[in-house]
């Protein structure tokens, strides 16, 4: 069984018990304990079930690598699912569910999986839940769904905050062990801005575990010593908690700290996303440990060797009492000592080599290690934990020799450097047969926009698997990112690393080598996804020879771990099959994150309140606060309208359009797009902006203009006024605003730049007012000061003046038909403005309206609006403004275009009214029916509806579309779409509605 | 006017980083050639500040000058003073070409100030804030969360902030949140 020893771990105070439940269990562990130390202090050694066969899962690993155990942490608010175990630090109060069981992790019924594995052989999905097709939606996936599944969505709102941190650096080097802290060292001597980023809470990595020296001290006292010279820089910083997790374009690097994920106390910021613009990464990310392929190696109590041995010396935990330790190298016999001296038993080492006979052996053995060479496991006894081991030949076919009685099993299959962050964005890795792993291509690193590298590996990640050669590849990488970032001051010489020598590892995929379909059909490669010797190699069959083909047929390496243990095992079986070399099948992409981040970190400080900006006019206070249902418009919310007392919207709608007809009404226009254009050639410019003519455009006056793209479809719309000679004042849809500015400002940098034009968007500089209705005038001329009557400022004139003591700018224009001034005032004045004209209507009926009753009242009008008659396919010549197509111009944008075949062809759908013969309203979208069916069945069409609505002022519904050769059809009765319902008749009418000689708004 | 209010009538956070709307500012959108001598000596002679290099500001109060880009300067004045200031302006570049606009109210003013204002910044734009990088004088032109945003360094602890109107509340809220979550302790003190 697993148990605490009576011997403090490096990182645990045995003197501090912190309590902590599993499964709704309480368990104590101490201070420093990983939620993993502290389940196995309590022998519990399942953590959770497979995802495909349910089978009883283990700890396996130590660290980010680990498959099995994840959990469920925390409750309601700040519930989290998939926590790693090997990385989750215990704290006080800490509560966690294992994943994927039912009914309970001890028995689970989905286990019955396990023994129909012969049916669920790789790529079964695909091959059973092909037929029926229908099936699939409704009956195998929501099965699959409810039986699958890794951890559960959390269902309340996250409580806590998030935020992210950008900032530049020289040399970002990712992982502290002591290949980092030597890069950070000489990239801090060199003087350059350092930044160091360890993942886990402790300095050092592996180095202390493994009993390294460095400089003739203990890699501990080493890691110590420099972390306070580190910290002492003052260009460099160093940041625990924080995982290097992804390497991006041009030297961007995300870091993933976790500010409060150790803590009981969650106050404050749970996790800050790190965007680092690095000029030189240096990757000293380390190297995981492969397990072997032997059958039930998915056991509990099979761990990798190196996981054995940091239990017992970081946290001071054992896995078993007895540990028969398999391998194919020398290190693992670093556990079979550590172990033995913590005055554990370890029956046996079982070493797949036929020999092994360097120091570590040599040690092994002098401590009365018996020591089996040639040797591999046929078979891991037990049912929910590790019982025993029978050992084989592995040259053989798995004959057992020998059964041995133990309780836990530390394998190791030799080590694969850490390539993810080298490989994120394009560096190349290559093949090194004597070690047998992927290690970086130093000739193919990561390049940026120079064509120079930007990324550097070092260390283990680099290849350098041993003490001295790495903590030398460390230094020297930092020293030369350093160098390369500009900082070339000398920093010295590198440290001196020393351990233990080690002869060389052999590979071994399978064991045994010979194994037979019985003994692979259970030798695990992913524990997490169940992806077993046996699926490679059907996979490989049945003709899947890429190794990213194989991957998503058999899910290896698929899973949240993305197949960190398991991938290199995978494929070398995969290339074993496919008679090739593992060079030449290659690797999966590696992807960013490392390991999976919170969704939160993302998201940053964009949750809540702050998830998007909205954008308030001066007004909006009082919108709020009289009753305002709002409609988002671009990242503005405009009133749709104000509700009064119970009314409902339709009511209020229906009140302000009849109020603005009859009486006064008052409309926030401040969103609209106001941009100065101004120069000599500004009229030119403008020409070509509009399809109409601007530069003709009297000093006073306004006309409506039509922005068309090159490609001739509407873009947006709006009054122009000619302010002086030079300038002119351009007005744009509400969500056009920056985009037509941006518009205006690409054309004159990277077309006209020759043209002497400025732009500026003076939107927000004015709050503007539209004071509609047959009162508007008294109105004004109460409130006292310049001349608005028609003959001093008629209709599609402008002037400046003062209106009630506001400094005003008063266009008479009108998008409503009634008589309209629409007043400009410096922002600052707006609310204040618009409290005055409010004061000052009352008398005459003046209520504010909202955005529906606007498009209503243009829609009886026969007004079109951008994004309702127009969807980026519409030109003009649809929607009968061929008036405003200037005949006299050379060019303007979209004059080309409007030329092609089918742009100019009268074979287009054209804006008509539509008028229901029930004077119901149609429903928007809907479309005109047309005889018979086109080429996919579907029925056809002739039209459909662009803008719909109950008309307060007629009393019926009207409507406005787009029809097949519309306008030449008048009087004609279409049928239109009516989910759901009968389809609706409606006539094909005029589209202006409501005076159409334009008599209210022109008096 | 005396009924002018600002975007957010001068709001404040308290805390160890405040965070304080600093009222109308009077500013111009100046667009011409830079390298011009009367544009220059009309900017300096309304500010009474040097004309500032690119990426940079030179500020003394509510009045200063603040580099845009290769072709705009914002010319920034108290806020009744800027009728008078396009005046001037257009007086002394008569008949060269140029456009000089009141923008003083489509902006807010913020004044962030404390012990790490940087990391404050940090927090919300993708710039580099280092003390080599960003010092007194020193403007950016950038973004904060998702609206844009240009700032500059007052002193070694305050950093003041120009953002739109329409998003002075989210921009106010967004940096009272980055100040609440506290400091990072990366730059270096000072």
């Amino acid at each position: 069984m697993s148990t605490r020893l009576a011997r403090e771990g490096r990182f645990t105070n045995k003197s501090k018990a912190v309590s902590f439940t599993f499964n709704g269990k309480n368990l104590r562990g101490v201070e420093g304990d990983t939620l993993a130390s502290a389940l196995l202090a309590n022998d519990q050694m399942i953590v959770g079930r497979s995802f495909k066969y349910h089978r009883p899962r283990g700890v396996i690993a130590s660290g980010a690598e680990e498959p099995n155990g994840l959990v469920n942490l925390g409750k309601g608010a700040s519930f989290e699912p998939n926590a790693r175990v090997t990385t989750t630090e215990l704290f006080d109060g800490l509560s966690a569910t294992s994943q994927n069981h039912f009914p309970s992790l001890e028995f689970d019924v989905g286990a019955i999986n396990t023994h129909l594995s012969r049916f669920l052989p790789a790529g079964f999905y695909y091959k059973m839940f092909m037929f029926p097709r229908p099936f699939w939606k409704h009956v195998y996936e929501p099965f699959i769904r409810k039986s699958a599944g890794l951890g559960k969505a959390p269902k309340e709102r996250d409580e806590h905050t998030y935020e992210h941190f950008n900032i530049h650096a020289d040399v970002l080097v990712i992982g502290g062990g002591i290949a980092g802290l030597a890069a950070a060292l000489a990239a801090g001597r060199s003087g350059a801005r350092t930044v160091l980023m360890e993942q886990t809470a402790h300095w050092g990595g592996r180095a202390p575990v493994d009993g390294a020296t460095v400089d003739d001290i203990s890699a501990d006292e080493w890691v110590k010593a420099t972390v306070k010279t580190l910290e002492e820089m003052p260009n460099v910083t160093l940041r625990t908690r924080c995982m290097g997790a992804g390497v991006y374009d041009h030297g961007y690097v995300l870091g993933y700290e976790r500010l409060t994920d150790h803590l009981t106390q969650k106050d404050g910021t749970k996790h800050r996303l790190w965007r680092v613009r690095a000029k030189q990464v240096v990757t000293a990310t380390g190297a995981i440990e492969r397990p072997l392929s032997f059958a039930a190696n998915d056991l509990p109590g099979v761990v990798l060797a190196s996981a054995a041995r940091d239990y017992v010396v970081n946290f001071g935990v054992s896995l078993g009492d007895r540990t028969v330790v398999v391998t194919n190298n020398d290190d693992a016999y670093r556990t079979a000592i550590t172990l033995k001296e913590a005055g554990l038993d370890v029956p046996v080492i079982v070493d797949a080599r036929a020999h092994a006979d360097g120091d570590l052996p040599a040690q092994a053995r002098a401590l009365g290690i018996r020591v089996e060479t040639g040797k591999g496991i046929a078979k891991v006894k037990g049912s929910k934990r590790v019982t025993g081991v029978a050992i084989c030949a592995q040259a053989g076919e798995g004959a057992v020799l020998e059964e041995i009685s133990c309780d836990c099993v530390a394998m190791s299959g030799g080590w694969s450097p850490i390539v993810h962050l080298w490989s994120h964005c394009g560096g190349k890795l290559s093949w090194d047969p004597d070690q047998a792993m992927f290690r970086p291509d130093l000739d193919r690193p990561p390049t940026g926009a120079d064509g120079q590298p930007y990324v550097m590996a070092a260390g283990v990640a680099n290849g350098h698997l041993f003490t001295a050669e790495g903590i030398a590849d460390g230094f020297m990488a930092g020293r030369a990112a350093a160098k390369a970032a500009g900082h070339d001051k000398k920093p010295g010489q590198p440290p001196a690393g020393e351990d233990t020598p080690e002869n060389p590892l052999e590979p071994v995929w399978l064991m045994p080598q010979g194994a037979s379909y019985a003994l692979r059909s259970k030798a695990w490669l992913d524990f997490q996804n169940d992806v077993k010797v046996s699926d490679v190699q059907l996979a490989a069959q049945e003709g899947f020879e890429s190794v990213e083909h194989a991957k998503r047929y058999t899910t290896l390496g698929m899973a949240t771990d993305q197949g960190k243990i398991s991938n290199i095992n995978g494929l070398a079986i995969l290339a074993d099959q496919l008679g090739a070399e593992i060079p030449d099948v290659g690797t999966t992409t590696f992807r960013p994150p490392y390991t999976p981040i919170s969704m939160a970190s993302i998201a940053g400080p964009a949750q809540r309140e702050l998830f998007q900006p909205v954008r308030k006019t001066p007004m909006s206070d009082w919108h709020t606060a009289n009753g305002a249902f709002y409609e988002p418009v671009g990242q503005w919310r405009r009133p749709y309208a104000y509700l009064r007392g119970s009314e409902t919207v339709h009511e209020a709608v229906n009140r302000e359009v009849v109020n603005a007809r009859t009486n006064i009404g008052l409309l926030d226009a401040s969103t609209l797009g106001k941009l100065i254009v101004s120069g000599p050639d500004a009229g030119k410019f403008l020409d070509m902006m509009y399809t109409n003519m601007m530069s003709t455009l009297p000093v006073g006056k306004c006309r409506y203009g039509l922005m068309c793209t090159e490609n001739g479809f509407l873009s947006d719309d709006g009054v122009v006024a000619r302010i002086d000679e030079d300038s002119w004042l351009c007005h744009t849809t509400t969500g056009g605003a920056e985009r037509i500015h941006g518009w205006m400002e690409d054309w004159l940098q990277c077309e006209w730049w020759d043209w002497k034009v400025y732009v500026a968007n003076v939107t927000e500089q004015y709050a503007q007012v539209a004071v509609v209705g047959p009162h508007a005038r008294k109105l004004l001329e109460k409130m006292g000061g310049m001349d608005v009557s028609k003959e001093t400022l008629p209709f599609m004139q402008w002037a400046n003046g003062t209106i009630g003591g506001f400094d005003t700018r008063v266009y008479r224009i009108s998008f409503s038909g009634e008589l309209s001034y629409e007043i400009a005032v410096p922002a600052s004045q707006g609310r204040a403005f618009w409290d005055a004209l409010l004061d000052a209507g009352e008398e005459f009926g003046i209520m504010p309206y909202g955005t529906e009753a606007l498009h209503i009242m243009r829609a009886e009008k026969g007004f079109i609006m951008i994004g309702d008659e127009t969807d980026g396919t519409i030109i003009p010549q649809d929607l009968n403004l061929q008036w405003a197509l200037s005949k006299k111009k050379e060019d303007y944008l979209g004059k080309r275009a409007h030329s092609r075949s089918h742009m100019a062809s009268a074979d287009r759908w054209k804006l008509v009214g539509l008028e229901t013969l029930d004077g119901s309203v149609l429903p928007d979208g809907a479309y005109a029916i047309a005889d018979g069916v086109n080429a996919n069945g579907q029925g056809n069409t002739q039209g459909r509806v662009t803008s719909t609505y109950h008309s307060p002022t007629l009393k019926k519904g009207i409507a406005m579309g787009i029809v097949h050769k519309g306008p030449d059809r008048m009087g004609e009765v279409l049928s239109f779409t009516n989910i759901g319902g009968e389809p609706i008749k409606a006539r094909i009418v005029d589209p202006v509605f409501y005076d159409k000689e334009g008599e209210k708004q022109n008096v | 006017m005396s009924n002018a209010v600002s975007a957010l009538d001068g709001r404040t956070s308290a805390g160890d980083v405040t965070v304080c709307e600093d009222g109308l500012r009077g500013m111009i959108t100046l667009r011409g050639d830079l390298a011009n001598t009367k544009l220059k000596a009309v900017c300096t002679g309304l500010t009474g500040v040097d004309f500032p290099a690119q990426g940079h500001a030179n500020c003394v109060g509510q009045q200063g000058l603040a580099w845009m880009s290769p072709d705009e300067v914002l010319v920034m004045v108290h806020h009744d003073k800027v009728a008078d200031a396009l005046e001037k302006i257009a007086k002394a570049l008569k008949g060269q070409h140029h456009l000089a606009v009141n923008v003083s109210d489509a902006r807010a003013v913020m004044i962030v100030e404390g012990p790490y204002v940087r990391d404050v910044f940090a927090k919300l734009a993708p710039v580099d804030l280092h003390p080599d990088a960003f010092a007194p004088g020193t403007f950016l032109r950038s973004r904060l969360g998702q609206v844009a945003a240009a700032f500059w360094m007052r002193d070694a602890q305050s950093i003041e902030v120009i953002c739109f109107r329409s998003v002075a509340d989210y921009a106010f809220a967004l940096l009272e949140a980055a100040a609440k979550g506290g400091r990072v302790g990366h730059f270096p003190e000072g």
